[in-house]
């Protein structure tokens, strides 16, 4: 399994927000969004990651993008990681059917039941202009590489 | 704040801060930050290393809340030709970061209080700061405290440094 290759439309798919509505690939139509997969609230990397990527949050949304972490954890886990970080960027739970939706992306790793450290840029029609997944999670995509996404799509 | 797509890591300019004893190249350049526990324990093992080494900034507010204002500080005492000795004061003891504690810390360096305090909210001082943070980021630099030797990245405490 890996990552949705650039040209493929978004799957269909169902995460939960912050307040247990669903997320769906509608949610994506119209804007441009990035989609950062990470393994586990709470865990060392993924907090120099999401907390890099707040740093330059107004520069993402000044190029019209918006955020958001995915991961397996419970959406309870997840808000209370988001307040531990102090950071603003939503975060989606994919939490049950436990990885269906990182299934559907091609970032869930079966043996460790998380998904993968992978990034899924998604245009306005729904269709995937960019994607990046790491050699093994310990590999950190640096906020310059989703830049660089965004200034190809020009 | 310009572009933060992928560039180079710049090579070493008059302006960047060389620190440590010795004379030569510095081979090191490290992205750091004063309230990163780990930058600190970087920091004792380079000084003990007695080499040179390049010091810039990557305070990251929702990792480390006064990061940004201690590298400002830092800075503000670089105006009045003591940022060394401010750098090594705040690697010294990260918990007193808090204004009260920088002004102390200034007034220990014999720094024009007053100058100082000005000069460390001056946009002058924060765009010296954000330039180190950018070309880190643009670098690909995520976390502190992240070496470049010969333009290897490596992330952390390196257990040989």
């Amino acid at each position: 399994m890996s990552v949705v290759e650039p040209g493929t439309p978004a799957p269909d798919f169902k995460l939960r927000r912050e307040d247990y509505s669903r997320f769906t690939r509608e949610d994506l139509l119209g804007r441009t969004t990035v989609l950062v997969f990470y393994p586990f609230a709470f865990s060392a990397v993924c907090t120099d990651q999401l907390n890099l990527y707040e740093e330059v949050l107004d520069q993402f949304t000044a190029q019209g993008a918006t955020l958001y972490g995915v991961s397996c954890d419970s959406v309870d886990a997840q808000r209370a990681f988001k307040e531990k970080l102090g950071i603003t960027i939503e975060q989606l739970s994919d939490w049950e059917p436990k990885g269906a939706t990182c299934r559907a992306f091609g970032v869930y790793f079966e043996k460790g039941g998380m998904p993968t450290r992978a990034l899924v840029m998604i245009g306005p029609d729904g269709v995937v202009q960019w994607s990046w997944e790491g050699e093994h999670p310990g590999v950190l995509p640096g906020a310059n590489l989703i830049f660089d996404a965004l200034a190809a799509r020009e | 704040m310009g572009g933060l797509g992928s560039a180079p890591l710049p090579p070493l300019t008059p302006e960047d801060h060389v620190l440590g004893d010795g004379s030569g190249e510095p081979r090191l350049i490290v992205y750091a930050d004063y309230e990163c526990p780990y930058c600190a324990v970087l920091e004792q093992r380079l000084v003990r290393a007695g080499e040179p080494w390049v010091f810039r900034h990557f305070p990251v507010r929702s990792k480390h809340p006064r990061a940004w204002a201690a590298a400002c500080a830092a800075e503000a005492a670089g105006l009045q030709g003591r940022f060394g000795e401010m750098h090594a004061s705040l690697y010294a003891d990260q918990a007193r970061l808090e204004d009260p504690h920088l002004w102390e810390r200034a007034r220990a360096l014999d720094l024009d209080v007053e100058r100082f305090d000005a000069d460390r909210r001056s946009e002058a001082v924060v765009a010296r700061v954000r330039r180190d943070f950018e070309s880190g980021v643009r670098a690909g630099v995520v976390t502190t405290p992240t070496l470049f030797e010969q333009g290897v990245m490596r992330a952390g405490v390196p257990a040989d440094t």
